[in-house]
């Protein structure tokens, strides 16, 4: 099911501003895929154009083409909806509904896409909690708000509740930011092992994150201070922090940067 | 299908359906609300219009005739402006040293909460609740005479909770760093709060007391209660009935000849202006106030 | 005593004393409306020949006294919950347009329309009514009676414009603004973040709004119909120039049924007599005390949802 993106000469804009210019790349099925760059450099920008969550901000527009293998998400008869529930997303900060139990948390867009029976219900909740590493932790207080989880267990219930719909794609906004060194290497070890099944892309501050988990790593940069953002290169993440093609590439990952 | 599952599936059209559903009532609903609005609109400046004259503003209604045409409304005209503003005499300074108190002064204290709930409790208070109790209090107790400032009491208690709201929320807006700086500067508190606070809240606080003095300017019931009714001009407020723009539309309604629904009509739309006019000017103060807004 | 350099300065003790003693004038204020209200209302209770809470008539002028508030308070209730029913979902309706559906520009200038619905005075709502709704009813209200007689609300041989219906849609009309207002503060404070969760799920926007905005704004909403529950039953010109002034419990609202506590001060006032002044007063009593009780709840359910609000 995981499958691969095309992106080519791609512009977003938030109402006049242009935050990113002329992206083409490809992210390639069943791997890890991370963004790193300077902050503002527009990753979550670009990020958010892949499932057209960018013009959920008011103002705020796409030129270009984005492929999911041949389909394009930007055609005109493609409704923004239904790309979304194809290609879902995990946010920087954990945002679980907070009047939801766990259970519903992670039914909810299960809810929205047909009905289900009960017992299918508990199977695929169960099956999601279990490929969040959080269902051990949760099993006894399914019924109990997600609100009361700590801050990494309410971030792995996002995740939980983002798989729950069977995506093609993942894409994961700084997913462990807000989290501790435990945590976080929980949700590092997920990403690991959802990359069987899922084309993930996962933008990260984090250099030792980005060499730990991903395959493919794209490094974005501003030409200066309100200008757009741009891909400046993309390679293998081995390459990328052994030996970058370019010299902004190397300075910003040795920490040469600015 | 094959190619249904693996592409990007449309959503049912079950859900697509509720969406528009949903869409469509919410549209609706703003329609039913501004329909009334604009018949209200319509009919009072159309009705209001045929007697929108020099008389209507000029005379009152002495020794007008059950079924005369012509007469106007220049004496309730007179006593709105007078019992607003000496309602306003009474409660804007009372509002805004409660505002001051409830945010330099008393902040958190058992006081405080107590009047801040008081203030609550008094937004709720209807309109003709005030107007017993000022009947109540001072013409049946302290034996005094209906009159426009009996009427200015009713009118400052319900404007007061409106003014102290107001108020507070600009006294709060204000930075404390500027209240900081006051104080490095050894000034004492009463002189920062009289020159560095109310001064920068100035615009928000008049903005807000414009918008009650709109609210009050159109309450009728206890005017009924307080100022009485008279059909001559009356232009001291402290002695003997007075009569009120709102008292004199329900009079005139309440009449049933169609002369006198003509100028409740005509004062229906003169109240409308005035209430309208103060709305538009609180609005451009608060817009003045705020250049950063314009962006 | 010694002088401290560091005394407080001449003026702030006075300033203080000023603040204070304004808040403490307005909580006065408010024991005094309670005070007075009681005061004057005991002579003519005490006149009154039959009970004041199950007496239906009001005829305290009479020279045997005999008024009761049951009529008018059952009036009072049911205009309002009438009102009530017919402005919230409206209200919610026109408050997710400005905040969800409408453009941002245009949702600013709907959003002072809104405002100005509510700046119009009520005595012109009150003319507005018995001059066009009270003969624009009559067609509908015949409808209604012909075919949904079965409804008990509708039933009844005789139908009016000057109807329980009629004032009630006036007052929903009055309170829309109100509780339009409030939710549309609330759903624009509703947190993006769980907007955008629900979206990136896959939501239509309905969706969105049902999973993110309604539940946040429950509280918000309920205290607005509850605020504006209040104001229509304190609303008094609007409904004395409409309803038929009975003193009888009808569920009737097509027909010449209904008075309410506030209009039957406006209508009473005029020829009330020393006990006839005392027996609204009385009246104004119960009104005070009804709409206090919904005022607090409003308030409490506000209170609670702040800090629901702060803990989250
Ligand atoms: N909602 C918005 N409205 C207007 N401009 C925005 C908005 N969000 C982001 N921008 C602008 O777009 C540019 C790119 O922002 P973006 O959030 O994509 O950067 P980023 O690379 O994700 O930064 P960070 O690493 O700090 O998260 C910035 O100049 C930012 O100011
Ligand atoms: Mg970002």
């Amino acid at each position: 099911m995981a499958k691969q993106i095309e992106v080519a000469g791609l512009d977003a804009y938030y109402g006049a501003h242009k935050a990113i210019e002329d992206i083409t790349m490809t992210i390639e099925p069943r791997t890890v895929t991370a963004f790193i760059g300077p902050s503002g450099c527009g990753k979550s920008t670009f990020l958010r154009t892949l499932n057209r969550m960018h013009e959920v901000v008011p103002g705020a527009r796409v030129e270009g083409k984005v492929r999911l293998e041949d389909q394009d998400l930007y055609g005109p008869d493609v409704d923004p909806v239904s790309v979304r529930r194809t290609i879902g997303m995990v946010f920087q900060r954990p945002n679980p509904f907070p009047t939801m139990s766990i259970y519903d948390n992670v039914a909810a867009g299960l809810r929205l896409n047909g009905r289900f029976s009960r017992s299918e219900l508990d199977g695929i909740v169960e099956s999601s909690l279990k490929g969040a590493n959080l269902w051990n932790e949760v099993k006894d207080r399914l019924n109990k708000p997600g609100s009361g989880l700590s801050g990494g267990q309410q971030q792995r219930l996002c995740i939980a509740r983002a798989i729950a719909v069977r995506p093609q794609v993942l894409l994961m906004d700084e997913p462990c930011s807000a989290l501790d060194p435990i945590s976080t290497l929980a949700i590092e070890d997920l990403i690991s092992s959802l990359k069987q099944d899922y084309t993930i892309v996962i933008v990260t501050h984090n250099m030792q994150q980005a060499a730990r988990v991903s395959d493919k790593t794209a490094f974005f940069n501003l030409a200066g201070q309100g200008q757009p953002g741009k891909l400046i290169e993309m390679d293998d993440t081995s390459r990328i922090f052994t030996n970058p093609g370019q010299k902004a590439t190397e300075d910003y990952i040795t920490g040469r940067f600015g | 299908m094959t190619t249904v599952q693996t592409g990007i599936q449309p959503i049912s059209t079950s859900r697509r359906v509720k969406d528009r559903v949903v869409q469509a009532l919410v549209y609706l609903a703003f329609a039913i609300a501004v329909v009334p609005l604009l018949s209200v609109l319509w009919l009072v400046v159309k009705n209001g219009l045929a007697r929108f004259d020099l008389e209507f503003l000029t005379h009152s209604m002495r020794n007008i005739g059950a079924r005369d045409a012509g007469g106007g409304a220049y004496h309730a005209i007179i006593g709105t402006l007078e019992q607003v503003l000496l309602a306003s005499l009474i409660a804007v300074p009372i509002g805004l040293l409660t505002a001051v108190y409830l945010v330099e002064y008393g902040a958190g204290g058992r006081l405080a909460r107590w009047i801040s709930f008081f203030v609550d409790v008094m937004t709720g208070v209807p309109s003709v609740v005030s107007g017993l109790f000022v009947l109540a209090f001072w013409v049946l107790a302290l034996g005094m005479p209906f009159s426009g400032f009996a009427g200015a009491m009713a009118l400052s208690i319900l404007m007061m909770p409106v003014v102290v709201r107001s108020a507070e929320e600009m006294l709060r807006l204000v930075p404390n760093d500027l209240r900081e700086a006051s104080y490095a500067l050894g000034v004492p508190k009463w002189r920062t709060i009289v020159k560095v606070v109310l001064p920068t809240a100035f615009t928000g606080i008049v903005t807000g007391v414009m918008l009650a003095v709109a609210r009050v300017a159109g309450e009728t019931a206890p005017l009924l209660l307080t100022v009485f009714f008279t059909d001559s001009i009356n232009n001291d407020p402290f002695s003997g009935p007075q009569m009120g723009l709102p008292l004199y539309v329900f009079d005139q309604a309440g009449r049933p000849t169609d002369t006198a629904i003509d100028r409740a009509w005509t004062g229906a739309l003169t109240l409308i202006l005035i209430v309208m006019l103060l709305n538009l000017v609180a609005r451009l103060i608060a817009w003045w106030r705020s250049p950063a807004k314009r962006g | 005593m010694r002088r401290s350099a560091f005394r407080r300065s001449r003026g702030d003790v006075p300033f203080r004393v000023a603040s204070i003693g304004a808040g403490i004038v307005l909580l006065a204020i408010m024991a005094a409306i309670g005070v007075f209200l009681v005061v004057k209302a005991i002579p003519a209770l005490q006149a009154n020949t039959s009970n004041f809470l199950t007496e239906k008539i009001w005829t305290p002028n009479a020279t045997e006294p005999k008024f009761g508030i049951a009529a008018l308070a059952f009036g009072t209730v049911l205009g309002s919950f009438l009102a009530l029913i017919i402005a919230t979902p409206v209200a919610i309706g026109v408050a997710l347009f400005i905040s969800h559906y409408a453009p941002r520009r245009l949702a600013a200038v709907l959003g002072y329309v809104v405002d100005l619905l509510a700046a119009v005075p009520s005595v012109v709502y009150g003319l507005w009514g018995v001059a066009f709704l009270v003969p624009f009813m009559r067609g509908p209200s015949e409808f209604l009676n012909t075919y949904f007689a079965w409804i008990p609300l509708f039933g009844g041989d005789q139908v009016v414009g000057k109807s329980m219906l009629t004032a009630s849609i006036v007052l929903a009309i009055m309170i829309l603004p109100i509780i339009a207002a409030i939710s549309r503060e609330v759903f624009l404070q509703a947190p993006k973040m769980q907007e955008e969760a629900a979206l990136a799920l896959g939501a239509t926007r309905w969706e969105m709004i049902r999973m993110s905005v309604l539940p946040f704004g429950r509280p918000g909403i309920i205290s607005a119909a509850m605020l504006g529950l209040g104001r229509a039953m304190g609303e008094t010109i609007a409904v004395a120039l409409i309803l038929p002034a009975t003193f009888g419990i009808s569920f009737q609202i097509l027909g010449p049924n209904g008075n309410s506590i506030a209009a039957n001060i406006a209508n009473g006032f005029g020829e009330a007599t020393t006990i006839g002044r005392g027996a609204l007063i009385a009246s104004g009593l119960v009104l005070f005390l009804i709409t206090l009780v919904v005022n607090m709840g409003a308030r409490l359910i506000i209170a609670r949802r702040k800090e629901f609000a702060r803990a989250a």
